[in-house]
């Protein structure tokens, strides 16, 4: 039997573990971007590489408004910006998409991108998937809106119970990420709890010691035995198909039944198998090496191992350890690098540790410190690596960094903007935004289109790491969609109408303020977010001249080139 | 030369377009490099081209209730064996691909290490495992890429995956990425929004502003889409587009393919081989069988018979099998130990692959696993080796290096050896 004061002791450690990190508030943006950049400058000394030239503001523009709000920036959008002085536009910016005009298209944005790592793009998307992705990107959005430090939006999906569905009493967005996990013993679960959080991959150590770095057989064991109270539950949609799941937790007895040590402690146990054929027993243990056990004995509870909810919640105590652990930060903050930047400075990002080290040691570590002094605030971190040095370069080589090319599979030296695909979200938005594509459609059959052209990249490998591919890469599929699809039909409209009905380039071409030049300008502006060169404009009039003079059709022939070209695809 | 800002009135052809492209000059001489003659080739020519048809069992079939069955054993499970037209015995839920037993052999020994879904199946795909510094490419892109000047006709593309996404091309680039439809053929937005002549005029446009970032030394995917548009442009104008179509078959044919997706992907796949298409995959996905292995099984084991045999004996009626080169595997096996769920899990260190077709000796059955199938007790075969055996049947030389973009030498099917017994 405990003692009372004990138990209150215990539940004093219980609050301050469970609270969010403080933030610190001698930490600064302005210290956090420099040591940044001297650290790159250095970098890029040690490396004896020049880094390109800073990046053109329009281009800039359309490149942040992409990785920040998920598409490019309209014409008042970029008339806005370049308003702005130019030495400080860029901060006015960033400012401004991270404040609380953009509110709700940042955070839909985020969320989109978070679904995507949780559940993949095909979770909930089959009748016989668990998931229900409309309450996962609600509960994301919200999480995303209020900017949730990271600790405790972890702790949320790591620790979620209750039904997806939100009919239910028991709602919860966040137990989407889980749902689809437990099966197979939670092995799916454990792995990309592990991913994500900890950038760590475990899931070969499943079945035998990783062959290329110290991890073991047991790390993996270990680290699921934390998931063992937790159980599945099916729910049957009673007048359709469809199944969706609840995540509930359970005292875990043991996979044996119930076991107690000769001291009369309840150990809750788990077995696995080693090649060789013999069975090894598992206890919750964190990847560090600390057992649950020396935890919960330090906080006064003598049996760290039992199964028992009303003893210890293994879910909630690894949400701490992962809280806590240096991995959590250092993963956050490469993995929000390489979203930014094209590539980490460890890559993969789910695959961290001694056997990968990173490219900019300094650098990852700079950048995690000042994450967990700010009390792992997103946002933040965010506006540290889009504020960076690395941020702001060209994408064109210079002549002393044309190696610096990850995509020829050399190490990445942040010299200069790497090229890379939009996402079809991306393009999907950006094609709708630049050319009001949309406009005549009612809400939700602008849903539908949206939602459709979406699908039909994506190929579900059906297995049960819940593989998928997509052919939105670039590919003959992806260039025929672009070319000749339905919503490049609406985009390349020329219907009349008054301006809140039609598209961008009918805005144009009916426009009689506007001189043929100006129009021109505007869709290069739209697409690119740059003007026309001289050879462009030239052969715009040498097609206008072949048209006998009908401007709307040759702004048709030049719109849809430009969102058919390298230059519109890519971020850069 | 041709101005790139003429306004001649005239249509643009697929070749003028080319042109174009390959004229802006950051694409230079060798991106764009169609030495290929328009004028359809003749039949005798045709006949002659090679293919590879890889039949994907995605996520990873239990090649022990189908090739390599061990009656008896605890770990057998319920199905029989029966005797083949080889030298060899398969799963009685397998009669029809039993009578083409001498037209097929299985390598018994195949032992890989990857035994996670993404791992092994880019391993099986490449013969390489997952690096961060290199994106190796696919078998599928490496022989498209090696057989494309034997096809000079061919305006589709040199790698079709039918139903699933096989893997990507690496560093060969975009412009050899598979090519995916699903089992119906169905080509999505391949008719231009706008006529022959105007489709020409945008085209010239958009080579002006592609060319113009291409050539600014950005990286490659600038100038890899370029490419692409090129190859998209050739499929859209080509009359051979027609290959995709599989409605147009006889009921008859349909019939013997079966009415299931993978059967249908495998008429296709007959179409595109005889268009002259290098490589095709056609993806059976499900085999990820962790519970209630035998009653899937049930409908699974039927769909593959059917569709594979139909397809092995039709290529056979048509001359072709002797050029075609035919694939069945997965990313793994299954493990001989059947869990508490009814079901087989991933394993990868004994498993079976079959192969025949391009020449190859049929009906033999390669290497052996031990009674319980969980080792193998003869030489092992690796996804290299496999890979190495169907280059040899290609006639490509396995002393073939590619670079890869940082520079590395790379050899075809990453360095493995033919085996023998395979080889006539």
């Amino acid at each position: 039997m405990r003692g009372a004061a004990l138990a209150v002791a215990a539940m004093l450690v219980l609050a301050v573990g469970r609270g969010a990190a403080a933030a610190d508030s001698s930490l600064t943006d302005e210290d956090v971007v420099s040591r940044l950049d001297e650290l790159l400058k250095q970098s890029w000394r040690d490396a004896g590489v020049s880094p390109s030239p800073t990046a053109p503001d329009g281009p800039w523009a359309r490149r942040v408004c992409l990785d920040l709000i998920g598409r490019v920036p309209t014409l008042d959008e970029l008339r806005a910006f370049f308003a702005e002085p130019p030495h400080e536009r860029r901060a006015w910016l960033v400012d401004r998409l991270l404040g609380r005009e953009y509110t709700v298209e940042r955070s839909r944005w985020d969320a989109t991108q978070w679904a995507i790592l949780l559940v993949g793009r095909t979770g909930g998307m089959r009748n016989n998937s668990p998931i229900h992705r409309e309450s996962l990107e609600a509960y994301l959005g919200d999480e995303m809106r209020a900017n949730r430090p990271h600790d405790e939006f972890m702790r949320e999906l790591v620790t979620a119970t209750g039904s997806v569905r939100p009919e239910d009493p028991d709602h919860n967005g966040a137990a989407n990420f889980l749902v689809d996990k437990l099966g197979d013993d939670a092995v799916q679960a454990t792995a990309r709890t592990a991913q994500l959080f900890l950038g760590t991959s475990v899931q070969c150590t499943q079945c035998h010691n990783h062959p290329f770095n110290e991890q073991r057989q047991n790390q993996f064991w270990e680290l699921n035995a934390f998931f063992r109270q937790t159980r599945f539950q099916p729910i049957r949609e009673e007048d359709s198909n469809r199944r969706y799941g609840r995540v509930v937790n359970r005292d875990f007895m043991g996979e044996a039944g119930r076991r107690v040590t000769l001291e009369g402690e309840e150990r809750a146990e788990l077995y696995y198998e080693l090649r060789n054929g013999r069975l090894k027993v598992a206890y919750p243990t964190f990847i560090d090496g600390t057992p649950l056990a020396d935890v919960m004995l330090d906080r006064g509870v003598d049996e760290g191992d039992s199964g028992r909810l009303d003893v210890v919640d293994r879910r909630a105590e690894l949400a701490d350890l992962i809280a806590r652990s240096d991995e959590f930060a250092r993963v956050t903050v490469n993995r929000e690098w390489a979203r930014l930047l094209g590539y980490g400075m460890v890559r993969p990002p789910e695959d961290m540790g001694p056997h990968n080290p990173p490219s900019h040691p300094e650098l990852l570590q700079t950048l995690a410190d000042a994450f967990v002094r700010s009390g792992f605030d997103r946002s933040r971190l965010t506006r540290w690596i889009v504020s960076s040095r690395a941020y702001q370069l060209d994408s064109r080589a210079g002549r002393s960094n044309a190696d610096d090319d990850p995509a020829a599979g050399v190490t990445p030296a942040f010299s200069r903007f790497y090229l890379r695909q939009l996402t079809p979200e991306q393009i999907y938005d950006s094609l709708v935004t630049a050319t009001r594509a949309d406009e005549g459609l009612s809400e939700e059959e602008a849903d539908r289109a949206r939602r459709r052209w979406l699908r039909q990249f994506t190929i579900d490998q059906g297995n049960d790491e819940n593989g998928e591919a997509t052919t939105f890469n670039g590919s003959i599929s992806q260039t025929l969609a672009m070319m000749n699809s339905r919503v490049m039909r609406r985009a390349t409209n020329l219907r009349g109408g008054d301006y809140d009905n039609q598209t961008l380039l009918a805005s144009i071409a009916w426009d009689d303020t506007l001189s043929d030049a100006e129009r021109i300008d505007r869709l290069y502006l739209a697409a690119l977010a740059r003007k026309p060169t001289r050879d462009e404009l030239r052969l715009a009039q040498s097609l206008l001249a072949k048209r006998e003079g009908d401007v709307a059709e040759t702004l048709r022939d030049v719109w849809w080139a430009l969102l058919n070209s390298n230059e519109f695809i890519l971020n850069h | 030369m041709r101005s790139l800002f003429n306004n001649t009135p005239a249509g643009m052809s697929r070749r003028h377009f080319l042109d174009h492209l390959a004229g802006s000059a950051a694409l230079g001489a060798t991106a764009l490099a169609f030495g290929r003659t328009v004028e359809a080739a003749s039949e005798t020519l045709r006949r002659n081209h090679k293919s590879v048809v890889l039949l994907w069992m995605n996520g990873g079939p239990p090649t022990i209730d189908m090739w390599d069955l061990k009656p008896g054993a605890p770990t057998g499970g319920p199905l029989n064996p029966i005797a083949t037209t080889g030298d060899y015995q398969i799963s009685e839920a397998l009669p029809n691909l039993a009578k083409l037993g001498d037209r097929l052999s299985i390598v018994r020994s195949m032992s890989t290490r990857e035994a996670d879904h993404t791992r092994g199946r880019y391993y099986l795909h490449t013969g390489y495992v997952p690096n961060p510094n290199v994106v190796h490419p696919s078998y599928g892109s490496v022989i498209a890429h090696e057989l494309e000047n034997s096809v000079p006709w061919l305006e589709i593309p040199p790698f079709v995956s039918i139903g699933g996404s096989s893997e990507g091309p690496g560093f060969l680039g975009m412009a050899y990425a598979p090519f995916q439809v699903d089992n119906s053929g169905r080509v999505r937005d391949a008719q231009p929004l706008v006529d022959e002549e105007r489709m020409s005029d945008r085209l010239r446009l958009l080579a002006e502003i592609e060319g113009r970032f291409a050539k600014q030394r950005r990286g490659a995917a600038a100038g890899e889409h370029a490419k692409v548009l090129g190859k998209t442009v050739s499929l859209m104008r080509s009359d051979q587009m027609v290959a995709f179509d599989v409605d147009k078959e006889p009921a008859a044919a349909k019939e013997r393919y079966g009415d299931s997706g993978f059967g249908r992907g495998c008429l296709l796949a007959r179409r595109l081989v005889e268009a002259g298409v290098p490589f095709v995959e056609v993806d059976f996905g499900g085999w990820d069988l962790h519970d209630n292995c035998f009653t899937q099984l049930e409908t699974k084991l039927p769909q593959l018979d059917r569709g594979m045999s139909a397809l092995v004996s039709d290529l056979d009626e048509r001359g072709l099998l002797q050029n075609t080169v035919i694939l069945c595997m997965g990313e793994f096996g299954r493990t001989p130990r059947i869990n508490g769920d009814a079901g087989r899990d991933h394993y990868a260190r004994a498993w079976s692959a079959v192969v025949g077709g391009g020449g190859l000796q049929g009906g033999l059955a390669i290497g052996e696993t031990s009674s319980d199938g969980m080792a193998v007790e003869s030489t092992p075969y690796s996804s290299e080796d496999l890979m190495a055996t169907v280059c040899q049947a290609l006639g490509l030389s396995l002393d073939r290096k590619f670079t890869s973009l940082n520079g590395r030498p790379m050899k075809i099917a990453g360095g493995g050896t033919p085996i023998s017994e395979l080889i006539v």
